[in-house]
């Protein structure tokens, strides 16, 4: 059903999307390219110029920089690592034969509508405050000192937090995937004297490789531009323990008023962005029949 | 893949199942319960979970505090807004590529969510300025552009994916029978098509609704919607619990219902395909 004229056609109805795409995409990419060469401060309107690429060996050498670089890199691992594996085994115990599935399931999708803004306050006044908070009061409980998770541990608290909004997403994608298997080949392979270990590792867990690599796929785009749990809760603080590269372009733009600076930290950020993009869209593609 | 087990091991996965659903809802729980509190009960310790003093005064708080019903409506508005213009614009495009694919139809894909890579706040400043400059700061147009723009990628993905499981052969049968283009796409694509508009059109209404980074910075009084309400609120000063989980209930509720009605749609749509 190919023809030319149909070609044609195809090409016209795709052509919007992609215009438009391209051009929110290329306008603001090409101001940053631009402001990111010259001296542009909010401070100092006056003293404007090209710098060469001062900016960029500013934020290259920053004392911030590999700690932000690897906070990001924390942040996305962390995140991942934990909402797949606790994602998996929760899919597994909810595909389980049991009562109120359908209600269960509305429980745990939950999570997904509360929006960033909300959940990150949620967490950190309702349980993680040191002196209100629910998780200060089970201390206090136990007999033991309330612990200051913002201040002492202040990524593991943000992972934590982003784990919890994400976990949902990747369960019932998995718990969907579980739920598609069928369940006559696991009897046969039960009943074939196959542990429930060499089930999963040969039977489950290639079933479920397409979901997972949707999971990771979508989660990490989201994942790249965290930001909002991070300003709600710790400020990128204590120091700079827990700023990620977000962070660190937003404390350049919003709070040290250096425009200069701060795009070229969002090309660093777009160029390590697209880096990531070309390994994950090299995986996925295998397991996605685009 | 339900299996014939024996009731004991039904009642122990039950059991177990409940456990960690209820441990992964309680955070929002214990949010809409707080929210009922008085303040000072609110932070008593030993926390009060069923003892508690009850009451509806933090709502009235809230609402008088701050101009709700603005907050919510500009809420609808852009969410709604954004996520049909994003149909309109997308459903041409998902349709041909379905359809009509060419050599470079996946890389145009996999572009497309690239676009999605750039981390937002690396564009603050250009997309700060370019609202300024065309007057779309602070408008509700401006925000349902952006978000659309946002979203345009998955919403784009998620009808691909969709267009595709209907078969070609369908349509082919419908031309030897004589069906008009017209009449192809009226009685035959679009009764096939519809649930999976349907449920990108959900998800995508939530990740707008949701959506706190450009509805904040883009925005000041006119067209801030519910997540510049709640950042109000999470302001250090004057900090109290119950008018706290009071708002962030307000916040929530109307997007937490909607997504519990829908959820069956939202998670099929939400596998991009990769799963049957």
């Amino acid at each position: 059903m190919s023809t030319q004229s149909t070609r044609a056609a195809a090409r016209l109805m795709v052509s919007p999307s992609v215009i438009l795409l391209f051009i929110w995409m290329i306008v603001p990419l090409a101001m940053t390219v631009y402001f990111s060469f010259r001296l542009y401060r909010l401070l100092s309107p006056d003293r404007t110029g090209w710098t060469g690429v001062r900016n960029y060996t500013w934020f290259l050498n920053s004392p911030d920089f590999w700690v932000a670089i690897t906070n990001t890199l924390l942040l996305v691992g962390g995140v991942l690592a934990i909402t797949v594996i606790l994602g998996t085994l929760i899919a597994l115990l909810i595909d389980q034969p049991i009562w109120g599935q359908g209600p269960l399931r509305i429980l745990v999708i939950s999570p997904f509508f509360v929006m960033p803004p909300v959940a990150a306050s949620i967490w950190e006044n309702l349980f993680m405050h040191p002196q209100n908070g629910l998780l200060a009061a089970v201390s206090r409980g136990i007999g033991s000192e309330p612990i200051l998770y913002l201040e002492s541990y202040p990524m593991a608290s943000i992972i934590f937090i982003v784990s919890w909004e994400w976990l949902p997403f990747a369960t019932l994608i998995l718990l969907t995937a579980l739920q598609s298997m069928s369940s006559e080949q696991l009897e046969a392979a039960e009943m074939d004297g196959a542990s429930a270990l060499s089930r999963f590792r040969y039977m489950i867990l290639p079933h479920l490789s397409r979901a997972i690599t949707v999971v990771i796929l979508i989660q990490t785009i989201f994942l790249l531009g965290i930001f909002g749990e991070i300003f709600t809760t710790t400020q990128g603080g204590p120091g700079n323990s827990s700023t990620t590269l977000p962070y660190m372009i937003y404390k350049q733009a919003l709070i040290a008023k250096d425009i200069g600076r701060a795009a070229a930290g969002g090309i660093i950020a777009v160029v390590l962005a697209n880096i990531v993009a070309i390994f994950l869209m090299r995986g996925i593609g295998k397991h996605l029949d685009a | 893949m339900a299996r014939a087990v024996s009731t004991q091991r039904k009642i122990a996965y039950t059991a177990a199942a409940w456990a960690v659903g209820l441990l992964i809802f309680f955070p929002v729980l214990w949010t809409i319960l707080t929210s009922f509190k008085t303040e000072a009960s609110a932070v008593a310790s030993p926390p009060e979970f069923l003892g508690a003093d009850w009451t509806f005064e933090n709502y009235a708080d809230v609402w008088a505090r701050s101009d709700y019903p603005r907050f919510f409506w500009n809420s609808v508005v852009i969410s709604v807004g954004s996520t049909l213009l994003g149909l309109a614009i997308a459903i041409p495009a998902a349709w041909s590529m379905a359809f009509v694919p060419g050599k470079r139809t996946k890389d145009l894909l996999m572009w497309m969510l690239s676009t999605k890579m750039m981390p937002a706040v690396g564009v603050l400043i250009p997309m700060y300025l370019l609202f300024l400059w065309t007057g779309l700061f602070d408008t509700r147009t401006g925000l349902i552009l952006a978000l659309m723009l946002m979203n345009l990628p998955i919403i784009v993905w998620m009808l691909y994916t969709y267009f595709k499981e209907i078969p070609g052969e369908i349509l082919e049968a419908a031309r030897m029978d004589g069906a008009s283009l017209r009449n192809e796409i009226l009685y035959v694509l679009t009764p096939m098509a519809i649930p999976g508009i349907a449920s990108t059109m959900l998800l995508n209404i939530i990740l707008a609704w949701n959506e706190a980074f450009w509805t904040i910075t883009l925005t000041t009084v006119n067209a801030a919607p519910l997540s510049a309400f709640i950042a109000s609120f999470s302001a250090p000063q004057g900090l109290f619990y119950a008018k706290l989980s009071a708002a962030s209930t307000m916040a929530i509720a109307p997007i937490l219902i909607v997504g519990w009605f829908s959820q069956k749609q939202l998670v099929r749509g939400l596998t991009f395909g990769a799963v049957k």
